[in-house]
């Protein structure tokens, strides 16, 4: 069927949405059909190009696109029915608005004129959906569609990122209804202009104030990573020689094995990490929120400091702690243009006072560390087992944790050098993210090291995925610190409520190994910490399947540092006997 | 302090919702609220007077401005500027009410805009200070329903909410 260049190819709306997601460059839609995308999905069965990988829960398939985002920095795609299927995405949408994560998630909808008639399989989503994402559209007109997923995936990825729902009901893709295709090469839009740069004399006011800086830290978050400013950040505080804390979210954008790193901060943050900012004088904080987890008790909080926040949501900034110096923009220019400031400025840090601040954070290194009790060589320690990981996988992994203790070992132990290679769920916390988390990274990148790290309770959150490994060939790997309980939750029974362990232990767990051999996997048990570094590696060496690795660890086990509930940031236990 | 804000906004389905959501979701308060077409079809102008401390007005301006839908925002309490309410009072009139009420009106410069043998229904106009000041004169009559359209606004001199 050729057509003359000058005229529009017709297509269905149907086809028309899958051809707009091909002209958008999108290789892979995760998704589940039903009743209100039939005729999407025979629009998808008729082209190759765009890929549908079929999950098993829609969960899976919000947490898939949201990793692939995680990993690659463009929009995952996701394609669900109406009803139950847009309702069982909730979750993962809310996971990635959290992140600020861009998607793009298609929603089927009954039948315009069903609209609002309790139809069958009908549920507002937009009204559900709203306060979860950055924005949401219902298509009313089939000539809509290529400009509606244009503006999608613009929406999506710039400013701050996040996921956006398009919401279709099923008339809007009757197959015998043509229109003329078009996919809009850009889109303006006069109520939404994200801002591309800082202003030069907030930034000159930064530069002067963190040039005469003594103790001087800097704290970056998730937007650094978001922002693909790792490089910039990396410079700066190299030039400057300035301490270095990410938050959960920001891990990798500086390199964790370089000297000037101090560790993750906040309410499982680092010791020498919490200190250095409860005494710094200046805090440069980029493309960080503030998180009541990091701050603890806001009234407490960096008592001494001045602060410096750059942030492309000028709602994240003096939200929860005034900003001295405030600086909307996104952070790669702002950064960029802060070193030419610094290049030119006549002002020189003060070398003593920062050889003194050094000196002092050496000394709090020194004194915590990141240890833990190693004294009996027959318990499995969690935190050596991320350890070990990380050796037996160079820390080039892409490492995509579960919520709970595993999560803080994983964040505290394993040392990321790069950006975009440590993929949780912070913001919302959820469990199952994990294993269709490693999915959507290990089929983009088919020939990278992908770990879940997960806990016995998280990973059947989702452990249905297992199939979809297995129709997909995606050969990730479990990593499971199974300690038998809802460690988390225990551990706050252990502080809180002497240890009335009320519901936080799971019976009746299923053999891992033997249930993901059942979906022709493999799995591997490891009961001694003598045999955890040669079953690592020889689960790393397989790359044609999925490889379950169940760890038996220490149940008693805490995550420490864990700050002092309402205390200041220096304010920690650091074990189970002994508090700053 | 009591904030008006004046937000211009896409005329489009849903819109509304995103206001409303915003402030239900935050925890900000909303005093009242009303939402009108403009000269321009394509906007809708809508309204709303809040109270807080600076920093959730700074909030919620923020907020606002992030809405895909929002075009322009102004705090109008932020500058010189106008408002007017206005308001449908229908009140029960018999016998020395009857009287009382309609001199009280024409204090407040209310307009009778019904009359039964019973009731009067007065229209009144003006800043929320003035409306409210009719409604206590008022309150030696029977009120039988109230009716206010919330707060509009508008920059005094040459400033002014547009594209
Ligand atoms: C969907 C969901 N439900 C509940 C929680 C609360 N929660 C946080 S951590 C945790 C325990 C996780 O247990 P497990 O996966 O075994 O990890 P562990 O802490 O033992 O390492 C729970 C229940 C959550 N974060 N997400
Ligand atoms: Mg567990």
């Amino acid at each position: 069927m050729t057509q003359p260049a000058s005229e529009p190819e017709m297509l269905s709306g149907g086809e028309m949405l899958i051809r707009s997601l091909k002209d958008q460059g999108v290789e892979y839609i995760y998704g589940y059909p039903g009743g209100a995308v039939l005729h999407i999905y025979d629009a998808i069965h008729k082209q190759s190009d765009v890929k549908h990988i079929l999950v098993r829960h829609e969960q899976a398939a919000t947490h898939m696109a949201d990793a692939y985002a995680r990993a690659s920095g463009k929009a995952g795609v996701v394609l669900v029915t109406s009803g139950p299927g847009a309702t069982n995405a909730i979750t993962g949408i809310a996971t990635a608005y959290m992140d600020s994560i861009p998607m793009v998630v298609i929603t089927g909808q009954v039948m315009s004129h069903l609209i609002g008639d309790d139809a069958f399989q009908e549920t507002d989503m937009m009204g559900l959906s709203r306060p979860i994402v950055k924005h949401n559209m219902s298509i009313r007109d089939p000539n809509d569609i290529p400009s509606a997923v244009k503006k999608a995936f613009y929406i999506a990825e710039s400013g701050r990122p996040g996921p956006v729902v398009i919401d279709i009901p099923k008339d809007m893709t009757m197959p015998n209804e043509k229109y003329p295709y078009e996919y809009p090469d850009r889109i303006k839009m006069r109520s939404y202009n994200p801002v591309k740069k800082g202003h030069s004399g907030q930034i000159r006011k930064a530069v002067n104030m963190l040039l005469q800086a003594k103790r001087p830290i800097i704290y970056s978050g998730g937007g650094v990573i978001l922002g693909k400013a790792s490089k910039e950040l990396t410079q700066l505080a190299q030039q400057l020689n300035v301490p270095v804390t990410n938050t959960l979210m920001g891990l990798g954008a500086y390199p964790g094995t370089d000297r000037q790193f101090v560790g993750m901060l906040g309410m499982h943050g680092s010791y020498e990490a919490n200190m250095t900012m409860h005494n710094a004088d200046c805090v440069l904080a980029i493309g960080a929120r503030f998180d009541d987890r990091v701050t603890n008790n806001t009234g407490k909080f960096c008592p001494e400091a001045n602060i410096i926040h750059i942030d492309i949501d000028p709602a994240s900034i003096s939200k929860t702690i005034q900003a001295d110096i405030p600086i909307v923009g996104p952070v790669k220019p702002v950064l960029k243009e802060m070193l030419e400031q610094i290049e030119q400025s006549k002002l020189k840090m003060d070398q003593d006072a920062l050889n003194l601040w050094w000196e002092q954070i050496d000394e709090w290194r020194q004194r915590h560390g990141g240890r833990y009790r190693t004294d009996d060589s027959e318990r499995m320690k969690p935190q050596h087992v991320i350890e070990t990981l990380c050796k037996v996988t160079k820390g080039n992994a892409y490492v995509c944790s579960d919520v709970g203790q595993h999560q803080m070992f994983a964040a505290q132990y394993y040392k990321f050098n790069h950006p975009n290679r440590w993929i949780n769920s912070g913001g919302l916390g959820t469990m199952g993210f994990g294993l269709p988390a490693a999915m959507g990274v290990q089929l983009s990148y088919p020939d990278a090291d992908v770990v879940c790290v997960t806990g016995e309770g998280s990973i059947q959150m989702n452990i249905q995925e297992l199939s979809t490994c297995r129709q997909y060939g995606l050969p990730v790997k479990i990593l499971c610190l199974n300690n038998g309980y809802l460690g988390m939750v225990r551990q706050w029974q252990d502080m809180n409520y002497e240890s009335r362990y009320s519901h936080s232990y799971m019976d009746s767990l299923p053999d891992f190994c033997a249930l993901a051999e059942s979906y022709g996997h493999m799995g591997i048990r490891i009961e001694h910490p003598d045999e955890l570094e040669g079953k690592l590696e020889e689960a790393m060496a397989v790359t044609d399947k999925v490889v379950f690795i169940d760890v038996l660890v220490d149940p008693e086990e805490h995550v420490y540092p864990m700050q002092v509930p309402n205390g200041a940031m220096s304010d920690m236990f650091l074990s189970k006997t002994e508090r700053t | 302090m009591r904030h008006i804000i004046s937000v211009l906004m896409e005329n489009e389905a849903g819109a509304l919702a995103r206001v409303v959501g915003l402030f239900a979701q935050r925890g900000y308060n909303i005093e009242s609220l009303n939402v009108a077409p403009t000269d321009d079809e394509t906007l809708s102008r809508l309204t709303l007077v809040t109270k807080g401390e600076d920093r959730v007005i700074e909030q919620i301006t923020k907020h606002l401005n992030k809405l895909i839908e929002v075009v322009k925002l102004v705090d109008l309490t932020e500058g010189s500027h106008i408002e007017r309410e206005l308001m449908m009072v229908k009140v029960r009139a018999t016998g020395a009410q009857r009287e009382e009420v309609k001199r009280t009106c024409d204090i407040f410069r209310g307009q009778i805009i019904d009359v039964t043998p019973t009731t009067y229904t007065i229209q009144v106009t003006g800043n929320e200070e003035k409306v409210n000041a009719f409604m206590d004169a008022l309150s030696g009559a029977t009120l039988m329903e109230v009716a206010r359209t919330g707060v509009a606004g508008i920059a005094r001199g040459d400033k002014s909410l547009s594209l």
